[in-house]
């Protein structure tokens, strides 16, 4: 099933919303618009490209995909916190999950994961996490001191 | 703390910034000619970053050179041509060289350059690497490492007050400012009540408490110069009354005298509104009308300079 998941999740988003499977679903609070169809895929709102008439800088035959977001978010049909969270600060992608199922990451809350520094914590020069600051490396033994500090 | 945010926290006298032109050959003495073109009117000035998506001298070294000129660096960081990974490192190699005020951009995209076949990157967008140069400034990187002594940065960002959805860009400013951006450069724009109405939004949901607004404006001489802003630099518009106003002044003379007036027309007004924090200038005159608009207006180290700022001896980075 968990192998499954991720084609399923593409057949059922793909043709309403062009699902790109980031893996890291923000679709209900972008008024159910996928930030990741905006040619740079920000994930905070528009550039400042946007056309007069609300077209795409980079693709000026679609309507900007933030515009579309932001007339969305608004709408009654939307549960009311939808419209606070389009404001929140969403995180950079991690690009490791991308062609994940979002609905997998979500129930088990990898896609919540954020890098220490995004949280503003500076972590400890020796992390006590088990492979945090590792380094892919073939021999380990010939790095310098401080290499991974 | 660098000149910039000294004078932005001290708020005696509005800051006058401006764009560095594009260098491509001539080695430090193009840089050196274009730093002292500038550096008597204005306080800071912004090194640009593949400006328009087309390949010139890189930010940092541009920063770099600035800053041996005597000229005090903002150095543009766009998300369009590098990761995260390069972005940090860019800011912290100029930090080294003593590089403080950062603007973040999201950048044009490559399409809109001489090289479309180009990958667009946009691993981060604008708002998430303020939040990102905010943090190396706090002693760490994007992932947690820390960073002994950590550089002084001044972080800042651009914002469109011009462009749609109109409603929602002070919403969009307010984020930067949460995510730490301390200055807002904003888009040049014709359109005086879309200023007002983002510059009096700012005040009232607090972005200005913490995060100067800095509008711009262009020194052009024609109207063609308009009409091409108009059709082809992504987010600018301009009412074609005032293309039609520029145009119809008379001959080339007159044509270029009604340009700077309309010019000097936005400034004042962009001056003149509570919040305002100064004013970004792009000169694609080259004719000595930087001069005489900083002059006209009273602004800038030349015209106004500011007594706290001198007397203490402050220098630029
Ligand atoms: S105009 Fe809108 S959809 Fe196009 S690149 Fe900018 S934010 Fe994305």
């Amino acid at each position: 099933m968990p192998k499954l998941l991720p084609l399923l999740e593409h057949a059922v988003k793909k043709p309403v919303w062009d699902c790109r499977m980031c893996g890291q679903c923000v679709l209900h609070s972008t008024g159910m618009t996928c930030p990741m169809t905006c040619p740079k895929t920000l994930r905070n709102g528009p550039c400042g490209g946007v056309r007069e008439d609300g077209h795409c800088e980079v693709k000026p035959e679609m309507r900007c995909i933030w515009v579309k977001a932001e007339e969305r978010s608004h709408s009654p049909l939307n549960p009311h916190h939808w419209e606070e969270e389009f404001n929140e600060l969403r995180p950079p992608v991690d690009n490791r999950l991308q062609g994940t199922s979002s609905w997998i990451n979500l129930i088990n809350g990898r896609d919540r994961r954020t890098p220490a520094g995004w949280d503003g914590a500076a972590r400890e020069r020796h992390s006590a996490v088990p492979g945090a600051s590792m380094v892919e490396v073939d021999e380990p033994t010939t790095l310098p001191e401080g290499f991974h500090s | 703390m660098s000149r910039l945010a000294t004078l932005i926290d001290e708020g005696n006298r509005p800051v006058v910034t401006a764009e560095f032109p594009s260098i491509d050959g001539g080695g430090l003495a193009a840089v050196e000619k274009a730093a002292d073109e500038l550096r008597p009117f204005v306080d800071a000035v912004n090194a640009t970053d593949n400006p328009a998506a087309h390949a010139h001298a890189s930010n940092t070294s541009i920063a770099i050179a600035m800053s041996q000129f005597g000229l005090e660096p903002i150095m543009q960081v766009v998300c369009r041509d590098k990761n995260r990974i390069a972005m940090q490192a860019d800011i912290i190699g100029a930090s080294l060289f003593g590089i403080q005020n950062i603007a973040c951009l999201t950048g044009d995209d490559v399409t809109a350059g001489d090289e479309p076949e180009a990958r667009r990157v946009f691993d981060l967008d604008s708002t998430q690497l303020v939040k990102v140069a905010s943090g190396l400034a706090e002693g760490h990187y994007l992932s947690g490492r820390a960073i002994k002594q950590p550089p002084a940065l001044f972080v800042g960002a651009v914002e469109n007050p011009f462009a749609p959805p109109l409603d929602y860009r002070v919403m969009r400013a307010l984020k930067k400012a949460e995510a730490g951006a301390r200055f807002l450069q904003l888009q040049i724009g014709y359109y005086p009540e879309r200023l007002e109405n983002f510059v009096a939004g700012c005040v009232e949901h607090g972005v200005t408490r913490t995060t100067a607004l800095i509008p711009t404006v262009v020194l052009t001489k024609s109207a063609k110069a308009l009409s091409f802003m108009d059709e082809s630099v992504p987010g600018i518009s301009i009412p074609a009354e005032m293309i039609a106003r520029v145009a119809g002044a008379g001959d080339k003379d007159a044509i270029a005298e009604e340009s700077y007036q309309l010019t000097l027309e936005l400034s004042r007004h962009a001056l003149s509104l509570p919040g305002v924090s100064g004013i970004h200038l792009t000169d694609f005159r080259h004719d000595g009308s930087l001069e005489r608009l900083v002059r006209d207006l009273r602004i800038g180290p030349a015209f106004a300079p500011d007594p706290v700022a001198s007397a203490s001896g402050t220098t630029s980075v």
